[in-house]
């Protein structure tokens, strides 16, 4: 319940935050909302010995509109870009999805850069980023690198951010009119999806039903080749690798996957 | 560490652990004890305050992280001339609580909420306070509760009206 | 005007909703100042004996004072505790730190002691535990079939006790019968999880005494257990009780925790405090329910119910508490309301290596409602009745004398026909039916099911001698307020301000100048605690009563100053004094009578026997018939608990108990993998109900008093929870029947609904 004594330190920009991250290595873990980090330390499953918080950081939050992109600075709270006329009108999808994060007390708080950077298999926004086709800004000692969300993700809860990187932004298409859907399928309202998924514009993505959160390529591939939702959801599971839990075994989750791709496809939210 | 910051109206400053939760901080420095902490996972919502005015779950928020800003809780919602709050005393009105222990926490997640979107549907209302859990009351009354606060129920339905009626309603 | 009846907002409220109620955890008092805290480290596995306990680096720790193994306790002659019943086997002893063998993930076995609460977490990771893994006995199967071994290799068994002879079943018990149903079902284990976790605070005064406060049901029982768990003097002991954040009949008595701390307290000579988290909560605190069921009925083809045998096996947990014996209860109610002419009851309590079962909200009478009514769903099924027929067919006829069941139950009073039809009619069942029959002929992927309970509850059963008792004293001052001591206690039912009601309408005193207390030994030495809905009858009978004594001594004492006779003296209520019959100038105020000499009055209301409240439930759920997933569109309720005091609470408690039933049928479940290890331990693990599973609920108002205390009263506490438990679990096998669904286990997951959609074969044949 209670996190392991650490230090603790505030960064006033980037490069600030970039010189801690050197000094002290693995040790340090970086700070913005801290709802994906402080669970873990409260129940000791991370013990980072420095804790870097980039909370204050202006150069890091905020939205704003980029050519054919939004570009999200990685400290926005999901409030903000739930709440973001600018985005519900640009990447509605976004909006939606950041807008089923947990609570309303954990979207006051929870990062857009946070989530993607902890990179939870079964949560909304990396599944969202992996559907956009967006990317992510990392900045670093040797400078700004871009890496699609295809790239992102490499394993539960790793990324390809190295420990001396900070994710700085989000980059998503603008496409106000582009068709998509979302499906959560929860017990209760703020829990992890048991399988999500997202569709945008001929992309699906899926949340827990793999160690990260999955294209489904045999859809999109249907979809390409003229099949209807109905059809192309059929191949929601080929290809992924399911856990299970008592929530949910394998052979439920790939069901799951078919019957929600099918409503996300047909442009439904739930 | 050094923290200043604002508890309900009142400036402070305390020096604190990093790891030292503002759910403690409020309850054992500056002896605010209507926050509880019921759970371990960020789930039932019982330390919820307001940070700068937004809900926040006070036991996944560090004390250092509030350095420099605002915290309300709810013995801060009650004005200087000891009267509660309209969300308060609509609580009080529709019996939204029993043991209490979930209370305080629902009473901020619910200011909160009211703050946002002054009119919701019942529907908003429930998953506005998804992340505020109960054991007693089943929600009805809680739900009741926000919805007076926020005007929608009439003055007739007021204080306590539940829709239990001794006529059969077919 | 009568103050009874009317909604009455709490006088509790204003300190609860703006600098909150004083949980244990909350209470600063001088005597706790410089209190030191413990913190326990617990098994990590469901069975293995302790190597060896290394509690030196913990020692050595930053701000720890000491550390405390079993031996310890040992050492200082505190003996295992036995399970609480003489028939319960009493080999199954606990330590209260664990000794040589643990069994059950969660189980204490050391306690440690820091100057400061968060130093604690921090030293306990650092006490080292040598476990040898043992197999668990992680089911009740797995436990009677000895094929994972004994927990109590003394006790030889791993059966607890049993109730009911399964030598003297009647093998002709369906004779005769054209329907035989069958079916093995679960009443699956769940978890109280009030939303204040345990906690306790204990310091040893200058005068020998220990004074502890400890979050309760019943102070008086807690200090008893102390006494009888430490080998203290009762006289030596105080338990206070703060605000106590919800219970659900957990948290009666004393837990090894309580004891330790206390134990602790002593040794150090300094006060302690003890808080435990949430993951440990839903560790150790007694489980509930727990049963596995074997239901057969039988009856004719027209719906007539002539037999029904019930077998239970009763899941204790690792060590025997009081759920060992709940399957008592579930057996006295096996027949519920109905009229069925052939019933028997068997049951088997066992233990497991998981957490010990306790008493959870109903506490072995919904376990019983749930299965006869999921009995009379499979029999309508069976026999093509629709289940409100077959309700209305078998449910006992209005009965205003009582009457006395074949399993030895002494129903007060009940009106089970007009229960179930008020509640049918107010949720429009036939529409209902037809919206449902629209969506099949549609093939809706969103199917309507409609499920119904008919259900009867004991409440306020006491063992005592002479009946279910509570005592209580009023006492008038001459300022004008007065006070109550209640043998009751409250975590959330209002009974301040409730009682203040009763004690207002017969002393004419305002409420909000009645103070009423409870929970703390040295003030009230008696009292049975609040649990088993008994708090209304049988307290707040004991304030009327009391209230009612006082006023005669009073009347000697007006008639003395007025110099009449007590019977020409008249008590005005609105005034609150007594007056002359014919010349009301000549009064005197009640307040009055207490200057010379103190006014009170201490009594005792015993009822001849418990009271049976009982009501109808309707639910309506839909089912996604894609996904499995259900969700709960309305509850209609008849809750009859005779004479409402204070509707507005009355709703209230109904409301909590409708959502804790419903969240069982189809949402919260605690589980164990094979090894005994549990998968639901944290609040986000664990499906607690939140908000938005539930809609609002729709009570219907009926009121059939009972002669067994003044106030007409029953116990409406636990009865909303066991009506709803069978409501809805059948309304999600109704929504697929047609799908030839026929029975789906609790709680009703999307996985479980689909899985049961899967298996049955398409349409059911008519």
């Amino acid at each position: 319940m209670i996190p392991a004594t650490f230090d603790y330190q505030v960064a006033d920009s980037a490069a600030h935050a970039l010189s801690l991250l050197a000094e002290h290595g693995e040790d340090a873990k970086l700070l913005a909302g801290g709802h994906s980090l402080l669970p873990m330390m409260k129940v000791r499953l991370a013990q980072p010995a420095v804790l870097v918080d980039i909370a204050r950081v202006g150069e890091l939050s905020g939205i704003r509109s980029e050519g054919d992109e939004l570009v999200i600075g990685a400290t926005t709270r999901h409030a903000d870009v739930a709440g973001s006329d600018l985005v519900r009108a640009e990447v509605p999808l976004l909006a939606y999805a950041a807008a089923q994060v947990g609570d309303p007390q954990i979207r006051h708080r929870g990062t857009i850069g946070g989530s993607l950077a902890h990179a939870d298999p079964a949560a909304d926004l990396p599944m969202t980023l992996l559907a956009l086709g967006g990317s992510v800004e990392i900045t670093g000692p040797a400078g700004v690198r871009t890496v699609a969300a295809d790239d992102f993700f490499a394993g539960p809860f790793e990324t390809a951010l190295s420990p001396d990187e900070l994710l700085s932004a989000v980059r998503v298409p603008r496409g106000g009119d582009v068709p998509w859907g979302y499906q959560k399928f929860v017990r209760r309202a703020n829990d992890w999806a048991i399988v999500g998924v997202a569709a945008y514009d001929g992309r699906v993505a899926l949340a827990n039903m793999g160690g990260t959160p999955l294209r489904a390529l045999a859809v999109e591939e249907a979809l390409r080749s003229g099949a209807s939702a109905a059809e192309a959801a059929a191949h929601a599971a080929d290809g992924t690798s399911p856990g299970y839990d008592f929530h949910a075994d394998t052979e439920y989750r790939k069901h799951l996957a078919r019957v929600l791709t099918k409503r996300a496809l047909q442009g439904e939210t739930g | 560490m050094e923290i200043k910051l604002t508890v309900n109206g009142t400036a402070r400053s305390d020096e604190v652990e990093p790891r030292l939760l503002l759910v403690h901080y409020l309850r054992e420095v500056c002896g605010l004890r209507a926050a509880n902490v019921g759970c371990d996972t960020t789930s039932c919502g019982a330390c919820t305050v307001l940070l700068d005015g937004e809900s926040v779950k006070s036991c996944t928020v560090l004390a250092v992280q509030a350095n420099g800003r605002s915290v309300t809780t709810a013995e801060g919602l009650v004005a200087e001339d000891g009267t509660m709050s309209a969300v308060q005393q609509a609580f009080r009105e529709n019996h939204g609580l029993q043991c209490g222990f979930c209370t305080p926490g629902m009473v901020m997640a619910a200011t909160s909420l009211l703050a946002e979107n002054p009119d919701p549907t019942e529907q908003q209302v429930r998953e506005g306070l998804e992340g505020n859990f109960c054991r007693c009351t089943g929600y009805h009354n809680i739900i009741r509760s926000v919805l007076a606060a926020a005007g929608k129920l009439s003055g007739a339905e007021g204080a306590g009206g539940t829709g239990a009626s001794s006529e059969v309603n077919a | 005007m009568s103050i009874l009846g009317t909604r009455v907002l709490r006088t509790e409220d204003p300190g609860f909703l703006t600098t909150g109620a004083v949980y244990t955890e909350d209470v600063q008092d001088e005597r706790l100042a410089g209190a030191c805290y413990v913190h326990f480290v617990r098994s990590t596995v469901a069975h293995a004996s302790i190597l060896s306990i290394d509690t030196s680096a913990a020692q050595d720790a930053d701000g720890v004072v000491a550390v405390y193994t079993g031996k310890d306790l040992a050492e200082a002659g505190i003996a295992p505790v036995k399970p609480m019943m003489p028939n319960m086997n009493q080999m199954m002893v606990q330590s209260l730190l664990a000794t040589d063998m643990v069994r059950f993930v969660g189980e204490p076995v050391a306690a440690v002691v820091t100057e400061e609460m968060y130093q604690g977490e921090d030293a306990i990771e650092l006490v080292d535990v040598d476990y040898g893994i043992l197999p668990a006995v992680a089911t009740m199967r797995q436990a009677l079939s000895g094929e994972r071994g004994l927990l109590f290799p003394d006790a030889e068994t791993n059966v607890v006790v049993r109730y009911g002879d399964e030598s003297e079943s009647n093998r002709d018990l369906f004779e005769g019968c054209e329907v035989v149903v069958s079916e093995v079902i679960q009443n699956q284990r769940v978890a109280p999880a009030p939303m204040e976790s345990r906690s306790g605070a204990a310091v040893w005064g200058e005068d020998g005494r220990l004074t502890a406060w400890i979050p309760n049901q019943g102070a008086q029982g807690t200090k008893g257990a102390l006494v009888g768990i430490l080998g203290l003097k009762p006289e030596d002991v105080r338990i206070i009780t703060p605000d106590v954040g919800g219970a659900f009949g957990a948290k009666f008595g004393a837990d090894s925790e309580h004891a330790v701390i206390c134990w602790i307290a002593k040794q150090l000579g300094r006060p302690v405090r003890w808080s435990e988290t949430r993951n440990e909560n839903l560790l150790v605190m007694p489980h509930g329910r727990a049963q596995e069921q074997k239901i057969t009925i039988g009856g004719m083809r027209d719906g007539t119910v002539l037999a029904y045998r019930l077998e239970v096996l009763q899941d204790c947990g690792a060590y025997p508490k009081a759920g060992a014996f709940l399957p008592m209860l579930t057996r006295l109610m096996t027949p519920g309301p109905y009229e069925i002419p052939r019933a028997e009851a068997f049951t088997t309590s066992v233990v497991t290596n998981t957490t010990p079962v306790g008493a959870y909200r109903g506490a072995g009478r919904p376990e019983a409602a749930a299965a006869i009514d999921r009995a009379m769903d499979l029999f309508a099924d069976a026999s093509g009745v629709d289940p409100a027929e077959v309700r209305r067919k078998n449910l006992l006829p209005k009965f205003t004398e009582p009457h006395k069941t074949a399993f030895g139950a002494v129903y007060d009073s009940g009106d089970y026909v007009t229960a179930l039809e008020k509640a049918l009619a107010a949720a429009g069942y036939d529409e209902l039916r037809a919206e449902q029959a629209r969506r099949r002929a549609a093939g809706d992927t969103l199917q309507l099911g409609i499920g119904l309970s008919s259900y009867v509850e004991i409440t306020g059963p006491g063992g005592e001698a002479g009946g279910p008792n509570e005592n209580s004293t009023v006492e008038v001052h001459p300022d004008g307020t007065a006070t109550i001591l209640t043998g009751t206690s409250p975590h959330g039912q209002g009974h301040q301000t409730v009682w203040a009601m009763l004690a207002s309408e017969e002393l004419g005193i305002p409420i909000d100048k009645i103070t009423v207390k409870w929970g703390d030994t040295d003030l009230v030495p008696r009292g049975g605690g609040t649990g088993g809905s008994r708090s209304l009858q049988l307290g707040g009978a004991a304030v009327q009563q009391a209230s009612r004594e006082l006023l005669d001594v009073a009347r000697e004492r007006a008639a003395a100053t007025l110099e009449a006779s007590p019977s020409d003296l008249v008590f005005d209520t609105e005034a609150s004094a007594f007056t002359v019959k014919g010349d009301p100038d000549i009064s005197v105020p009640l307040s009055s009578l207490a200057e010379a000499e103190r006014l009170f009055v201490h009594t005792v209301f015993t009822s001849p026997g418990p009271t049976f409240p009982f009501g109808s439930h309707v639910a309506v759920v839909d089912v996604d018939t894609e996904t499995g997933k259900v969700f709960l569109r309305r509850v209609v309720t008849v809750d009859d608990a005779g004479t409402v005091m204070n509707p507005l609470l009355a709703e209230g408690q109904r409301h909590g108990g409708i959502a804790q039933g419903a969240a069982q049928a189809f949402l919260e479940e605690v589980v164990y993998d094979d090894d005994g290890n549990p998968l639901t331990a944290t609040l986000a693990d664990y499906p607690f109900l939140s908000a938005t599973e539930v809609p609002s609920f729709d009570l219907v108002d009926m009121e059939t008093p009972t002669s067994y205390n003044p106030l007409g009263a029953k116990g409406i506490g636990e009865a909303g929870s066991i009506g709803s438990t069978p409501a809805v679990q059948n309304a999600v096998i109704d929504a697929v029947s047609h799908l030839g669904v026929r029975h789906i286990d609790m709680p009703t997951s999307p996985q479980r609904v689909w899985r049961a959609i899967q298996a049955a074969n398409g349409s059911k044949e008519a």
